[in-house]
């Protein structure tokens, strides 16, 4: 067959910029409406928990008993001084929501970054170092599943005591388990795939295979589940406060929220209900990232190996 | 048969094992258990006279093989708060609690699995959209705060219901259903992929190309194999509903395990504390040998050692 006397044009090849990957990321969501209802979601959280003192529009703490129990402000008797009403202590209620969230995102983000990395490190022993080792960490790890969470988690915090650093410990500690199953197969997933043998048959080093192939491909997964974790951490932690577990009555927290408002439930509805709704929606928009994230990060995956 | 029987039986008592050691330390993790159980400004001669008679005082391993062996023999302790033995109250609060789970997972399967198929099956359907909201709505609105809601709706504004209690039949009805949304919007979504996947198996394709009716590939090939991930996933539910049970007996002051549980918490019995927690992990484990067995008995693959 003749070939060509033409030469194959290649188009330059630019480093893309980081506007171009934050516009990468937009398309992105704007293919999926669901994505960017829960990126959205998250945001709000975010952007709720970080600059609480600024948007609140009152002290959360400070009790006004003249305006106690006040219906929100689209309810017979509601003011737009206290939008979702107030409490029986005459707090307002929505400084007391924005509040709550810094608990809420303090306790899933430290204590999903204690259980990834504990069930990281667990997970990359076992799999990469296998054998005995590995029977040990899968036994242990099978253990912690095979208990029912939430009681272990509710006797563990009822010993440890009411403290914010007591839950995210024992968050992070329990959720581990979880992080170093899917690590595990991941990096078995990766040690049959042929990249680490070639490698380790010329001789490449065990931390650069670690570096160079085993870790960039756990970050997907690992990323996807970080985030249902924390919509899962978000949502125990409501129930531990509820319970009276978490954090002490004297910081607002959506849990403790709930729990307080329930003498009233008949006749003051809102100062159960409203927070907990803020609880779903929280925990309804992480979920929304998650699957949105897994959409994103795992066919692509899927496509470069196949 | 026998020996994957046999094995899975050992592995369940291990796990047992692993929990009383769990548990056992858990108590003691802040030290002497006396600090937990005694009120911290009793005089020192009655938390002596306490540790006494618990036998706090002795060493450790003592104690183990003391609580372990009474186990055995059905002794949990005598509960402080009750002053009965653990194990009279743990079994006279059993019935409800069994009675509230399996209503809730009835209430589950009975909505899920038909959503689940119908939606698997038209794919990006009305129903199967709205079915995939309503289920993940199920999953990410915390019980308590469902519970709180329909007490609100359906017990105080329309009176349909009692909100507190098990004396009439109908009680049960608003605790299951807010305890089995949850399980609900999970059943929703496997049910739902696991359709999606076994319709594209080859073995369906096979069957269409025969001729096969509809109906018939439906309930003869597509159900079966969906049972087998239904019944592992059914008996996780089951265990999770036992623990998530806490939240809604304590909110319609239903007389359960879950009750029993956060009085026996509030209350700083940990000798109570400590025999639910492994009462419960009991049963979860014991469940999942259930499962198991069932699994093998539905999966030739497995009773032959693929």
């Amino acid at each position: 067959m003749a070939t060509t006397s033409e030469s194959i044009q290649f188009d330059e090849y630019v480093e893309p910029t980081l506007w171009d990957r934050i516009a990468y990321v937009g398309r992105l969501l704007g293919r999926d409406r669901s994505g960017i209802i829960g990126m959205a979601l998250f945001l709000l959280l975010v952007v709720s928990a970080i600059f609480a003192p600024v948007i609140a529009p009152h002290d959360p703490l400070q009790q006004n008993l003249r305006a106690a129990k006040q219906p929100p402000v689209w309810e017979e008797g509601g003011t737009w001084e206290f939008p979702l009403g107030t409490d029986n202590l005459g707090r307002d209620i929505l400084s007391r929501i924005i509040f709550g969230s810094r608990v809420s995102l303090t306790v899933g983000f430290f204590g999903v970054l204690i259980a990834s990395t504990l069930g990281l490190v667990a997970g990359l022993v076992a799999g990469y170092v296998g054998g005995r080792t590995d029977s040990v960490i899968t036994g242990i790890v099978n253990l912690f599943l095979a208990i029912p969470y939430l009681v272990f988690v509710v006797v563990f915090a009822a010993v440890l005591g009411r403290s914010l650093i007591n839950v995210i410990w024992i968050f992070g500690i329990t959720d581990s388990p979880i992080f170093a199953r899917v690590t595990r197969g991941e990096v078995l997933r990766i040690r049959e795939s042929g990249y680490v043998e070639s490698a380790e048959s010329i001789g490449v080093s065990a931390t650069r295979i670690l570096f160079d192939h085993i870790l960039p491909n756990l970050i997907g997964p690992l990323i996807t589940l970080a985030t249902f974790e924390m919509s899962a951490m978000i949502f125990y932690e409501a129930g531990l406060s509820f319970l009276g577990l978490s954090v002490p009555p004297s910081v607002p927290s959506w849990g403790n929220m709930v729990q307080a408002g329930r003498q009233l439930l008949q006749t003051h509805w809102w100062i159960s209900i409203l927070p907990g709704i803020a609880i779903a929606i929280a925990a309804f928009g992480m979920n929304l990232l998650g699957d949105w994230l897994r959409d994103v990060l795992d066919p692509r995956l899927r496509r470069s190996r196949n | 048969m026998q020996r994957y029987l046999i094995s899975r039986f050992v592995q369940s008592i291990l796990l047992l094992i692993g929990v009383l050691i769990i548990i056992f330390f858990m108590v003691r993790l802040t030290g002497d258990p006396t600090s937990l159980m005694v009120a911290k400004e009793a005089p020192a001669e009655q938390r002596e006279a306490f540790r006494e008679a618990m036998g706090f005082n002795r060493p450790l391993y003592v104690q183990f093989f003391d609580y372990a062996f009474g186990i055995l023999r059905g002794d949990f302790g005598n509960s402080l708060h009750f002053r009965q033995p653990a194990t009279e109250l743990i079994l006279q609060r059993l019935p409800p609690t069994i009675q509230l789970a399996t209503a809730a997972l009835i209430f589950a399967i009975v909505l899920a699995v038909p959503i689940g198929i119908i939606g698997g099956s038209n794919p990006g359907s009305f129903i199967d959209t709205a079915g995939r909201t309503l289920g993940l709505v199920g999953q990410t609105i915390p019980n308590f705060v469902l519970a709180l809601i329909f007490i609100v709706v359906f017990a105080v504004k329309l009176g349909w219901f009692p909100s507190f209690g098990r004396d009439t039949a109908i009680s049960v009805v608003l605790p299951a259903i807010a305890l089995g949304v949850g399980s609900m919007g999970q059943l929703v979504r496997l049910t739902r992929s696991a359709v999606l996947e076994i319709r594209n198996e080859d073995y369906i394709r096979t069957a269409r190309s025969k001729g096969l009716s509809q109906i018939a590939i439906a309930s003869r090939h597509v159900f079966r194999n969906a049972a087998i991930a239904l019944i592992s996933v059914i008996s996780v539910q089951y265990g999770y509903l036992l623990g998530g049970s806490i939240y809604i007996e304590t909110i319609f002051s239903w007389p359960g395990l879950g009750n029993l549980l956060q009085q026996a918490i509030a209350g700083r019995d940990f000798v109570l504390v400590q025999a639910i927690a492994f009462f419960i992990a009991f049963f979860v484990v014991a469940l999942n040998f259930v499962a198991d067995m069932a699994y093998s008995l539905i999966d030739p693959r497995i009773r032959y050692g693929n």
